[in-house]
C-alpha cells in the first residue's frame, strides 16, 4: 500500500460566477521516505497543490490519502514549511518550536522531555543558539531553519516545503539545502517541497515531479533522479547523471512548457 | 468601513506622537557626532541622557513661561473678567501646593478628587476594554457579525457621551452607575472598531499555522489573535481612555459626588474662576499621563509584533 496518495484531485476556485480549473486531474503516490520535488512554473498551481495535501485547501474532485485514509484537514502529521517562514513575531525562537511541541506532545510527554525535543530540533538546525531571539532579530535564513525545526518537531508523517528557499540567497540557499539532505538522510523523513529552482529539485530529489502551464495544470512528466545518496554538490557538478536529470528538467520547462506570459 | 476607521486612528496617533517623544530622538542624534569626536566615547551616557533631557524639558517650558507672561500682561487691569496666573497663585494656593489635603468632607485636596474621578475611569474603562476586544474580535472574526453589528456600532458611536447620561440615570438610578455606564459607553467604541481591523488583518500565514497545530478556538484566541492585533487593540485603548478622560469631567459636572468634574461645577457656581483653572491644568496633567501610561504598556505588550 501506498504512504501517500494523491488521487484523481482537480481543484476549481470560485469567484462570482466565474469558475477557474487550476488542477486537473492530479495523480501521484509517494512512497515512505521518498523526497519528492514538485517544480513548474509560477502559477501553474503547485502552492495549490502542497495545500490541498496539507489540508488548508478542499479539494473539488478527488481524494488525499495518507495510509490509506483520506486527509481532509489540515494538521500536524503534514507539517508546513512555509515559504515565508510564518513564524510568529511575538514569540521567541524557542516559543515558536515550544508551540508547536506543547501542541502535538503535551499530552504524552512530560514537561522535561518537550524541553530536550525542542532544544534537539534546533540543535538538528544549528539553531540553539539563538534559542532567546525573536524572529525580527535573525536573518532571513535562520527563520527559514527555525521554520524547519518547527516543522521537524511536530514529527510528521510527511514534511511539507512550500518554496521554502525561495527568498533566500544563493550561499544561505546552498547551505540550508545541505542541512535539509542531512536531516533527510538522518531521519528518513517523507518529504514533498515546492520549487521552481532546476538545481535544487535535482540535488535534493528522489523524483521530481514537473507540472504543466495552468489553467487546468496537471502532472506532465515525473523524472527519477538516481543519484546516490548522500549527495555532494561538487562531484555532482560533472556527474553525467546529474546533467541528464537537470538537462530534462529544463528542457521540459523552456520547450515543451514556455510560460507564455513572460515570452 | 476600513475607511471610516483609518479616520478615526489615524489623527489620533498622529496627535498623540506629536508630542515629547518625537522630540527625542531628533536633537541626540544631531548633538551625537560632535561628541563622539571629542574622543568621548568613554564618557558617561550620564551626560547624553541630561542632554537629552535637557532638549526635550527646556522647549515647553520655555512656551509656559511665555503663555504665562502673556496671560498676566492681557488680563492685567480692573476691567479683566479673568484672574491672572499671579492671582490665581493667590486664591488657589492651598490647592496648587497641596493636593492632599483633608478638611472635610467638601474641603478637599484636588488630588482626592482626580484620585475618585480615576476610579471611576478604571471601572468603566476596564469594562469598554474587555467587551471591547471580545466584541471587536467577534466582528473581525465573522462576516456576518460584522455585517449585523457593524452598521449598528457606526451609528452608536457617534453619539456624545453625555447623550446617554439621562438614559442611564434612569435605568440604574443611581450616580454613580450612570457615571461609570457613560465612560464605558464611551471608551468601547474605538476599542470595538480597532480590535476588528485588527484581527482582520492577521495574516493568513498565522491562520495556516494555527491550523496545521490544530488550535482550539480558545488557544487561537489567545496565542495568536490577540497579539497579533495588540498593535491595533492598543491604539483602540488609547482613544477610548482618552474619549473616557473627556467624559468623566462632563458627566460628573451633571452627576455631582466627589470628582474632579463636580468640583468645577462647583467653583463655577460660587464664581472661583481660579480654582477652576487650577483644575484644568489637572485634569489636562492627569490626561497626559493616562495617554502615555497606556502607551507605554502597549509598548512593551507589543514589542515583538511591532517590529515585524
Amino acid at each position: 500500500m501506498s504512504y501517500l496518495k494523491i488521487d484523481h484531485v482537480d481543484k476549481r476556485f470560485q469567484r462570482g460566477s466565474v469558475s477557474t480549473e487550476v488542477l486537473k486531474d492530479i495523480n501521484l503516490v509517494i512512497e515512505k521516505g521518498e523526497f519528492v520535488s514538485i517544480i513548474g512554473h509560477s502559477g501553474c498551481g503547485k502552492s495549490t497543490l502542497l495545500n490541498i495535501v496539507a489540508g488548508l485547501t478542499p479539494v473539488s474532485a478527488g481524494a488525499v490519502l495518507l495510509e490509506g485514509k483520506e486527509v481532509n484537514a489540515s494538521g500536524p502529521e503534514r507539517a508546513v514549511v512555509f515559504q515565508n517562514h510564518s513564524l510568529l513575531p511575538w514569540l521567541t525562537v524557542y516559543a515558536n518550536v515550544a508551540l508547536a511541541v506543547n501542541k502535538v506532545f503535551g499530552a504524552t510527554r512530560s514537561k522535561a522531555e518537550r524541553h530536550d525535543w525542542i532544544m534537539h530540533n534546533l540543535d538538528l538546525v544549528q539553531m540553539a543558539h539563538a534559542r532567546d531571539k525573536r524572529p525580527a532579530e535573525i536573518s532571513g535564513g535562520m527563520k527559514q531553519r527555525v521554520g524547519i525545526a518547527r516543522g521537524l518537531a511536530m514529527e510528521p508523517k510527511i514534511l511539507l516545503l512550500d518554496e521554502p528557499f525561495g527568498a533566500l540567497d544563493a550561499l544561505t540557499r546552498a547551505h540550508l539545502q545541505d542541512s535539509v539532505m542531512q536531516i533527510h538522510a538522518a531521519l528518513g523523513n517523507t518529504m514533498i517541497m515546492i520549487t521552481h529552482d532546476v538545481d535544487e529539485a535535482v540535488l535534493l530529489s528522489d523524483r521530481i515531479v514537473m507540472m504543466t502551464n495552468g489553467p487546468s495544470a496537471h502532472i506532465g512528466e515525473v523524472l527519477d533522479v538516481r543519484l546516490a545518496r548522500p549527495r555532494k554538490r561538487l562531484e555532482l557538478v560533472s556527474d553525467r547523471t546529474y546533467i541528464a536529470a537537470r538537462e530534462a528538467v529544463l528542457k521540459f520547462l523552456y520547450e515543451r512548457h514556455r510560460f507564455v506570459e513572460a515570452a | 468601513m476600513s475607511a471610516a476607521l483609518k479616520k478615526d486612528t489615524a489623527p489620533a496617533c498622529v496627535v498623540t506622537l506629536a508630542g515629547a517623544p518625537a522630540g527625542v530622538p531628533a536633537p541626540s542624534v544631531l548633538q551625537m557626532p560632535h561628541k563622539s569626536k571629542s574622543k568621548s566615547s568613554f564618557r558617561p551616557p550620564l551626560r547624553a541622557w541630561l542632554r537629552s533631557a535637557l532638549s526635550t524639558v527646556v522647549p515647553p517650558l520655555i512656551t509656559v513661561a511665555l503663555i504665562l507672561l502673556f496671560w498676566q500682561l492681557a488680563a492685567h487691569g480692573p476691567q479683566s473678567a479673568l484672574p491672572t496666573p499671579t492671582k490665581i497663585w493667590e486664591e488657589a494656593r492651598d490647592l496648587i501646593v497641596e493636593p492632599f489635603f483633608w478638611n472635610g468632607s467638601q474641603d478637599i485636596g484636588l488630588g482626592w478628587r482626580i484620585l475618585v474621578s480615576l476610579q471611576r475611569v478604571a471601572i468603566g474603562f476596564s469594562l469598554a476594554a474587555i467587551v471591547g476586544v471580545l466584541l471587536g474580535t467577534l466582528v473581525g472574526q465573522s462576516v456576518w457579525a460584522m455585517r449585523g453589528l457593524d452598521p449598528v456600532f457606526q451609528v452608536l458611536r457617534t453619539v456624545p457621551p453625555l447623550a446617554w447620561l439621562p438614559l442611564s440615570l434612569a435605568a440604574f438610578r443611581d450616580s454613580q452607575p450612570s457615571a461609570i455606564f457613560v465612560i464605558f459607553i464611551t471608551a468601547i467604541w474605538p476599542v470595538i472598531i480597532n480590535t476588528a481591523v485588527g484581527i482582520r488583518n492577521i495574516p493568513q500565514d498565522y491562520r495556516n499555522v494555527a491550523q496545521v497545530l490544530r488550535l482550539n478556538q480558545v488557544e487561537f484566541f489567545f496565542k495568536v489573535m490577540v497579539p497579533s492585533a495588540a498593535p491595533y487593540i492598543f491604539t483602540g485603548l488609547r482613544i477610548g481612555v482618552g474619549l473616557s478622560w473627556l467624559a468623566i469631567v462632563a458627566a460628573e459636572m451633571l452627576t455631582g459626588g466627589v470628582g474632579i468634574g463636580f468640583f468645577i461645577w462647583d467653583a463655577w457656581n460660587s464664581s472661583r474662576l481660579s480654582d477652576i483653572i487650577v483644575a484644568l491644568v489637572y485634569i489636562g496633567v492627569v490626561g497626559f499621563l493616562l495617554d502615555r501610561l497606556v502607551a507605554l504598556i502597549g509598548h512593551v505588550v507589543t514589542r515583538g509584533t511591532a517590529t515585524n
